[in-house]
């Protein structure tokens, strides 16, 4: 799937991650800020970059707010702001979820 | 070598500040020998002192230890204006001994180390930028936490020696005679300070109001002290406390507090002539208008509140429900105006409150206490120092000390945000599993296995789960995941005394 813009999902409440992808050209890179990263940190950035692969973005930039967002949240905001990004909205990738 | 609560202690730090590790929660009946202040002689005549300079250069040398109290918390203007000229004299090596620093000391702490003038510090906890200084080794000598009973065995076992003691108050006389409860910044209960006041070799006051001799009623007396100076603030009133305590609608808390009320209840302590201690957080405060009800409900009064107090707390007394208050500090300006109003709200010193090496401390005729925590273990060992990122935030304030009461209730809820708060093995062992009885999530209830009274008493109780803790620990961890372990280098910056003086853990410096 390919990022047309940059796009964003998620909010600032505690719990949520707010992410914000962008056209990269090529490979991921993820930016996060996170109160648990030192504890959570490889974990958060693997959930975004296995959600991403699986959607087959290969090129993106990522920046990621985290404020102790649960692996599922962080999916959920991952494939919205994908399909926000690629400007597939009105198709929903079922598939991935 | 390593504490009972199986925490490796260093040997070479252990040695050298002539340390002992924590072996049990037991105080027993040992002897022990008391110190006594020196007395500087005078009729008191002379004690107005023009400015802070004047007194910070009659009193403080290089290598003293100085002391405040933080019953002013987030509006101190006493600790910033005093520790500013001590800086300035170029002073060195001090020791500094509050009862506690405040968020709003942060800064003039962290300039002080820097500067040299302060070079090892003994407190009951410490948050924010100097808590993240300390744990990323801004401070040579380790930091000893001590609770607030402890602070005052170590004061009066000599441990603490305090050269010159600065003591913000409301009013004062001439003489020194002086109470928190009237003027324009009022805290109430001055507690901590009591123990300053009566110890230190010099006892300087800091006052905006000076007021005519004799000041009554009088909570520092006269006899105990040395200066009186006037200044143009002492604290910011609506800083100090929190105003009108707000009543928590957090469904979450609501719940633990109903749960904790359900567990004191159908506890055997729950009957006429209980005493109780609750904190300051919201769950707590829930839990006292639950208990409120109960109360009505079963026709039964307490003979006493402890510690902390809360304007629901002094609600209580108003109704008679309680019959009698036993302050040390105030949590909200509630609670300090009922103390001026109120006969049967005693002001306690800290000693009274929680001292263990005494003739009978206030907790050790405890009832029910509720407590938090950051983390609590396996174990029930609690953590109340440290955060999910290994970084000191927070205090022990009477933690340890009121965790001797007779049914000790940890209300805590299970996860916050993704950090679990029941977890394996706590980051910091502040109180021992050892005097913890019950804890109270919003999932469940976990009973310390050593308590089978306990057990039989809140098993089968609707509405009241009870869990295995390691249930409640795999539940956590299930919703959050396994955190990756934190990193630290092998130097020390805290040592965490328990309330005898022994050595329980120590905190590392993080690695990051």
């Amino acid at each position: 799937m390919e990022i047309k813009k940059t796009a964003i999902a998620g909010t600032l409440e505690s719990s949520d991650i707010q992410l914000m992808i962008s056209q990269a050209d090529s490979g991921i890179t993820i930016d996060l800020q996170s109160d648990v990263k030192k504890v959570f940190g490889d974990q958060i950035e693997a959930v975004i970059t296995t959600t991403l692969n699986n959607m087959g973005v290969t090129a993106a930039k990522v920046k990621a707010v985290d404020k102790g967002a649960l692996d599922c949240v962080i999916k959920a905001r991952t494939i919205a702001a994908v399909q926000r990004a690629a400007e597939t909205t009105d198709k929903p990738a079922w598939e991935v979820l | 070598m390593k504490s009972k609560v199986n925490r490796e202690l260093p040997d070479d730090l252990m040695n050298k500040l002539d340390y002992k590790p924590f072996e049990t929660t037991e105080i027993g009946h040992p002897e022990i020998q008391r110190v006594a202040p020196k007395v500087h002689v005078s009729t008191g005549d002379d004690k107005i002192v023009d400015s802070i300079k004047q007194v910070v250069a009659d009193t403080v040398k290089d290598g003293m230890t100085i002391s405040f109290h933080h019953h002013f918390r987030n509006g101190d203007f006493v600790f910033n204006q005093v520790m500013r000229v001590i800086i300035d004299a170029g002073i060195k090596n001090l020791t500094l001994a509050p009862s506690s620093l405040t968020g709003v000391m942060n800064d003039m702490v962290i300039e002080a180390i820097k500067a040299g003038t302060i070079t090892n510090i003994t407190s009951s906890g410490m948050r924010g930028s100097l808590g993240d200084f300390v744990s990323h080794g801004g401070l040579k000598n380790p930091v000893i936490f001590r609770s607030h009973g402890n602070r005052a065995r170590a004061i009066e076992h000599g441990d603490i020696k305090i050269d010159v003691a600065f003591l913000g108050v409301p009013s004062a006389d001439r003489l020194g005679n002086a109470n928190g409860m009237e003027g324009n910044a009022v805290f109430g209960s001055l507690g901590y300070a009591l123990m300053d006041a009566q110890y230190a070799d010099q006892v300087v006051l800091l006052t905006d109001n000076i007021v005519d001799y004799p000041n009554t009623p009088a909570s520092i007396k006269q006899t105990q002290v040395d200066y009186v100076v006037k200044v143009d603030k002492v604290g910011d009133p609506d800083k100090i406390g929190s105003g009108a305590t707000r009543f928590t609608k957090d469904p979450k808390e609501l719940k633990i507090a109903s749960m904790v009320n359900d567990v004191i209840t159908h506890s055997p302590y729950f009957k006429d002539g209980f005493s109780f201690q609750t904190g300051s957080g919201g769950a707590a405060l829930a839990v006292t208008r639950y208990l409120r009800q109960s109360m009505i409900d079963n026709q039964i009064k307490a003979s006493f509140a402890l510690g902390g107090i809360t304007k629901p707390t002094t609600d209580l007394l108003n109704e008679g429900l309680v019959k009698k208050v036993m302050d040390v500090q105030d949590f909200d300006k509630g609670a300090a105006d009922s103390m001026h109003t109120n006969g049967n709200q005693q002001e306690i010193d800290a000693s009274w409150y929680a001292d263990p090496d005494n003739k009978g401390a206030m907790v050790d005729q405890l009832d029910v206490v509720i407590l938090s925590a950051l983390e609590i273990d396996t174990k029930f060992n609690v953590n109340v120092m440290t955060g999910s990122d290994g970084v000191i935030r927070g205090a022990i304030g009477g933690h340890q000390d009121a965790a001797t009461g007779k049914l000790t209730i940890i209300s805590a809820p299970l996860v916050r945000g993704r950090i679990a708060t029941v977890v394996p093995d706590v980051t910091t062992v502040v109180t021992p599993g050892d005097s913890v009885d019950v804890l109270v999530t919003e999932f469940g209830i976990a009973i310390n296995p050593k308590r089978t009274d306990l057990i039989a008493a809140l098993s089968n109780i609707p509405g009241l789960p009870v869990y295995k803790i390691e249930d409640l620990q795999k539940m956590a961890e299930k919703r959050v995941g396994t955190p990756k372990p934190l990193e630290y280098t092998d130097r020390t910056v805290a040592m965490i005394e328990y309330r005898d003086g022994t050595v329980i853990d120590t905190v590392k410096e993080v690695k990051d």
